[in-house]
Formats: C-alpha cells, structure tokens, sequence
C-alpha cells in the first residue's frame, strides 16, 4: 500500500494546537461539572445528613449549652452543618470509575497536562461545597440564625467552608489514585469522623473533659469551626480567623501533596 | 515528514529496536524490533499475554520501555511523549468512554484537549459524528450505547485531532460479526481515504488476515514472525493436510509422515499433525498410505491453503485456535456466536473435523 500520509492528509492534520494549562483545566472541569449537575440525587446525603444532625442537636442540647451565657446554639451549629455538609464529597468516585473503565488512560494518551485531571475535577468540588453550603446557610437563616459580620461575613464564611471542602478532597483523590478501588474510596469517608466529632462540635472547648479537649486541640477542625462561630456571633476576630485559615492551609498542604503525589505516581509511564 | 530527520527514517510511521517491558521478574515484552511503514495496516497479532498490549502502551507513550527504543510519527516515544501523542490516535481496549456523557460530549472534550479552535472544533466533531453514525445516539449518555455503538464512538474520538498514526488495541474483541465487520470496513476505509496509518491488536486470525498489509505475530514477548499474509503463508507452502488423530498416534505419525516425499515440514498439535507441502491433492494419498501402512488410523484428513494459524503453529509449536477453543465452545454452547466466521472472509484455522 502507498498511500501519502502528511500530517495534513490526516482528517484534522494541522488542526492540534498547544493548550494552556487553564484551557485544560476548563476542558476537564466542564466535563466535572456538567456530570456533577447530572447526578442530583448524589447530593442528597450530603443535605439530608447535616440537616439531620442540625435539628436533632438543637432539639437535644439548646436548652441546656445555652446555660452558658453568652451562646446562640443555633449559630453555634451552622458550622457543623456545613462541616458535615461538604467535608467528603469529592470526584474521587468519578476519578476511580475512569481509572478502572480506563478513560483515564485515554484521557492520558492526549496532550493534556496530568495535574488539570485532578485540579479540574476539584473545580467541580468547589462548585459543589458553595452551593452545598449556600443550602445550609439559608437552613440557617430560617432558624433565626444571622451573621454579625454582615454580607461579607457571609463571604468569608463560605469561603472558609468551600477551602475546608476543597481541602479534605485530597484524602479521597489520594485513595482513588493509590487503589483505584472504588470500595476503598467509599470507606475514605470513614475518616470523616474523628475530624468532625472530636471537636468541639456540641459544646465548647471549655465545657469538654480533658482528654477530649486536648485531642480537639490538634484537630484542624477545632479551628475551623472557631473561626466560622467568630463570624456568627462575635464579630470580625483577626486571631480566630487566622487560626482557621491556617488550619485549612495546613490540611489542605498534607493533603494535595499526597493527591498530587499519587497523581503523579499513577501516571508515571515507568 | 518534516520529523524524518531526527530518526533518519522518513517512511516508517512506527519503529522499534530491541523494545523490551519488564513486570517484576516477568518479562511482557521481551526484545521486539518493528518497523511499520507510513499509510500501512500493520497487525499485531497473538494470543493473550503474548504481550501486545503491553507493546502498544510502550508506543502509545503510556508505558516507558525497560529497555530499546521505539520511535512513532517520527518522535521518540520516552524523550519527546507530547511529540507523539499530538500525532496519535488510540482506541484501547473496552471502549473506554464516560457513560455519564454523550458521544457528542464526549467527542467535544476530545478536540478540546488537542486545541482545536472553534472553527476545527466544529468541523472535526461534524467529521466525527459521521464516522460513528450512529444516529441521533450520538446525543444520547453513552449508558444507553451498545458495545458496537460505543466502539465507533471511541473510533471516531481517536481520530478528533487528525493523528497521522491509529493504534486500536483489539478493536472487534466481544463484538458480534456485524459489528465486527463495520469496524473491519471503517479500518480498510480511513486507511485508503485518509492515509492513516493503523497498528492493529488482534488475536484474531481473520482480522489479521483480512485487515493488515503486514503481519508481526507475537508470541511471549517476543516477534515469531513478521512479513504480509500472503508471504507467511506462502512460507508455511502451498498447501496443508491436517491429519486428526488420537493422541497415542501423534509422535509415531509425524515420524512417519516426515518419510513421505514431497512433504515439506510436518507439525505436531494436540489433536494430530499438521503436513506442510507443496502439493496438497498429490502427497494426501501418499500419506494415508504410510499411515496405514505403519498400522495408524487418522480420523480425518484434510488438504487445505494455510491460514495463519498454520504459520503461527510453525513458529511456535501450538495453534492460536486451539488456545481459545474453550471459549469458543462455550460461545457455541450458549449460542453467542463470538469467533462466529461468518464475517471472516479468510479460510480459518479451525479443522474442518473437530467436533
């Protein structure tokens, strides 16, 4: 056989240009993003879970934390809600089912930068941990709850919750890319729980016994739910915030350094 | 090309020296040397675990060599992998595609990751939509796509960006004969019309057979035979008796048939002996006389042309069709009809009297 091949006898020849990095992230986050929204149903625990824990905390212990002086219980549960509402939910289920199906590897055969397949995954998290979150804000204002740090308050707020949400994502992704076992990925969100409940998740830190004090001093959620509690009810606090943020900083640099890590190491052509 | 100068090899669209991929102490791919020519079907062909798939991941940049080199569309697939993936198509096994989308999106996302502008964008998802046709599917979640829709789809995907080179790793394997010979034609026709040059997987002799310019038939990591069909066969001689015997009577009947005139080589199998000749319709008398004359029994015997699976039993000792052949019973017994050869144009290998 002698047909002429160029690269312009192919059907598209010449056509391929290089893509930028965000152009890729784009490409993959659209992708993210459109199965997300096809999925409603998946969202359902994550709304059913904090609403749940939200009404039956109330209902158990307003009365009795608010004892103390000083604490609005149902500003004080909001953080919790919203940390039970978007700590967990990832694409990793997505990111498994492409490695086993193999469409990662025909993701791979493209020119696309390895890091964007999880970076633009993770834009579909943000979008979700926000509107997650703005469900459970507004959960909020119906119960009476309101911010007194005002419209930007709330910003930050939800910022806070989508940089936690993002954060924790690391956990999962690293679990799918080190097994690529969707069984394994589910029980990833086993670790939810001692980040979620040792702290000061029902009463505060100085109402809890010792040793439980001391194990919510090292849990980055501690802080987290400080800060987010700071912006409810005590106004603009520069030290709370700083402490949750570097929580989340802190988290979040453990966490993409092992996702990333494991992207990288499944992608290796080695 | 203008890439030629950096492998000195303007006309070879893929070439291979000494590729070697190890998996702890097992060694997949164990010294393969290739050499595919621009606008070529080249088949890869061999059982399971002989290593294709391995090869192709090698090429296809998804997989670094333990040893060799392998260079594709002119680049060297472990220093300049973005070189070469601009310039490929791949079609992996399983028609990998996302059943949360739809073939449309999903051609879309395709033409994204290479760059197509806009206008490309568009006329290469046009393009594509066509090749696959598969209808107003193509809007459609892949969820709801049959195995043969989805393997046109994932085609039609591989060739968004207009690769010079096509790799499809067992592109027909599970399909039904129909489907099968869709893809067969789709292969033959971006090949003539468009000049792609194919490397094609398959443990299918037909395919092999009845696709590809040139055969490289692999077995255990490493390349048994290469040349086009027609020259392995016409190696393997002019014609092939198949000789069906009891198992007892297979050593003693090659002996003796290695005595008859005019017989070229003489193969044992499980089931018999296989006589290579230059004169099929002349020496199978000559043979059931010896046989019967040494006191051995054939239950059959059979003067055909050589397939394939001849010169792969020539080169390594056992038939590919005999490797699967419980698959295919079990295909029969269930009526699925998975190595069905009514879509294989080519003589097959199977002894016209096995049971």
């Amino acid at each position: 056989m002698s047909v002429q091949v160029s690269a312009s006898g192919a059907p598209g020849g010449g056509m391929v240009r290089p893509v930028g990095i965000v152009t890729d992230i784009a490409t993959v986050a659209r992708r993210s993003v459109r199965s997300l929204l096809r999925e409603p149903e998946a969202m359902a625990p994550a709304l059913i879970i904090p609403t749940f824990f939200f009404i039956v905390n109330i209902g158990a212990l307003e009365s009795f934390v608010e004892r103390t002086p000083g604490i609005d219980y149902r500003a004080f549960q909001i953080p919790v809600a919203i940390i039970f509402a978007v700590t967990g939910i990832s694409r990793a289920s997505v990111l498994v089912i492409d490695i086993q199906t193999g469409y990662l590897s025909r993701m791979l055969v493209t020119p696309v930068r390895r890091s964007t397949l999880l970076v633009g995954m993770m834009v579909a998290d943000i979008v979700l941990a926000a509107a997650l979150s703005l469900v459970v804000i507004a959960m909020g204002f119906v119960f009476g709850v309101r911010f007194g740090t005002g419209l930007l308050g709330i910003l930050v707020f939800l910022a806070l919750a989508v940089a936690w949400s993002l954060s924790f994502t690391g956990f999962p992704y690293t679990v799918a890319l080190r097994t690529g076992n969707p069984a394994a990925v589910n029980s990833s969100f086993l670790i939810f729980f001692p980040f979620a409940f040792l702290t000061p998740a029902y009463v505060p830190r100085d109402l809890m016994t010792g040793w439980m004090q001391t194990v919510a001093a090292w849990n980055p959620v501690t802080y987290l739910l400080e800060a987010m509690r700071s912006l409810l009810s005590e106004g603009w606090d520069a030290s709370s915030l700083g402490k949750g943020i570097a929580a989340i900083a802190g988290l979040g640099a453990v966490t993409f350094t092992m996702a990333f890590r494991s992207l990288a190491r499944r992608v290796a052509t080695g | 090309m203008p890439e030629a100068a950096q492998t000195g090899s303007g006309d070879l669209a893929i070439s291979a020296r000494g590729l070697v991929r190890t998996f702890g102490s097992k060694r997949a791919v164990d010294g393969v040397d290739l050499e595919v020519n621009s606008g070529e079907i080249y088949g890869f062909l061999g059982p399971n675990g002989a290593g294709k798939s391995t090869t192709v991941l090698m090429l296809c940049t998804l997989l670094k060599p333990t040893a060799g080199q392998a260079s594709v569309a002119g680049h060297d697939v472990v220093s300049s992998p973005g070189e070469v993936r601009i310039r490929i198509g791949v079609a992996l096994q399983e028609a990998a595609l996302d059943e949360r989308q739809t073939g449309r999106e999903i051609l879309d996302l395709q033409a994204r990751l290479y760059g197509l502008s806009a206008a490309d964008r568009a006329a290469s998802i046009a393009r594509a939509v066509d090749l696959a046709d598969i209808g107003e599917a193509i809007d459609a979640r892949i969820k709801t796509y049959s195995g043969g829709m989805r393997r046109r789809v994932d085609l039609a995907a591989s060739l968004i960006h207009g690769p010079e080179v096509l790799f499809l790793d067992e592109p027909t394997t599970g399909l039904d004969p129909v489907s099968r010979a869709q893809v067969w034609d789709e292969v033959r026709r971006l090949n003539r019309e468009l000049g792609v040059t194919v490397f094609l997987t398959t443990q299918y002799l037909e395919e092999a057979d009845a696709l590809a310019d040139r055969v490289a038939i692999i077995d255990g990591g490493r390349i048994v035979e290469q040349g086009s069909p027609s020259e392995l066969k016409r190696a393997v001689g002019a014609d092939v008796i198949v000789v069906d015997l009891p198992a007892e009577a297979i050593a003693p009947a090659a002996e003796v048939a290695g005595t008859v005139p005019r017989v070229d080589a003489v193969t044992r199998g499980r089931r018999g002996i296989t006589i290579a000749t230059a004169d099929g319709a002349a020496v199978v008398g000559s043979v059931a006389v010896a046989l019967s004359a040494a006191g051995l029994h054939p239950r059959s015997l059979t003067v055909r042309t050589p397939s394939l699976d001849d010169v792969f039993l020539l080169a390594t000792g056992y038939r590919m069709s005999a490797l699967d052949s419980s698959a295919e019973d079990g295909a029969a017994a269930t009526g699925s009809g998975l190595q069905a050869s009514g879509a294989a144009p080519a003589a097959t290998a199977r002894e016209g009297s096995r049971s």
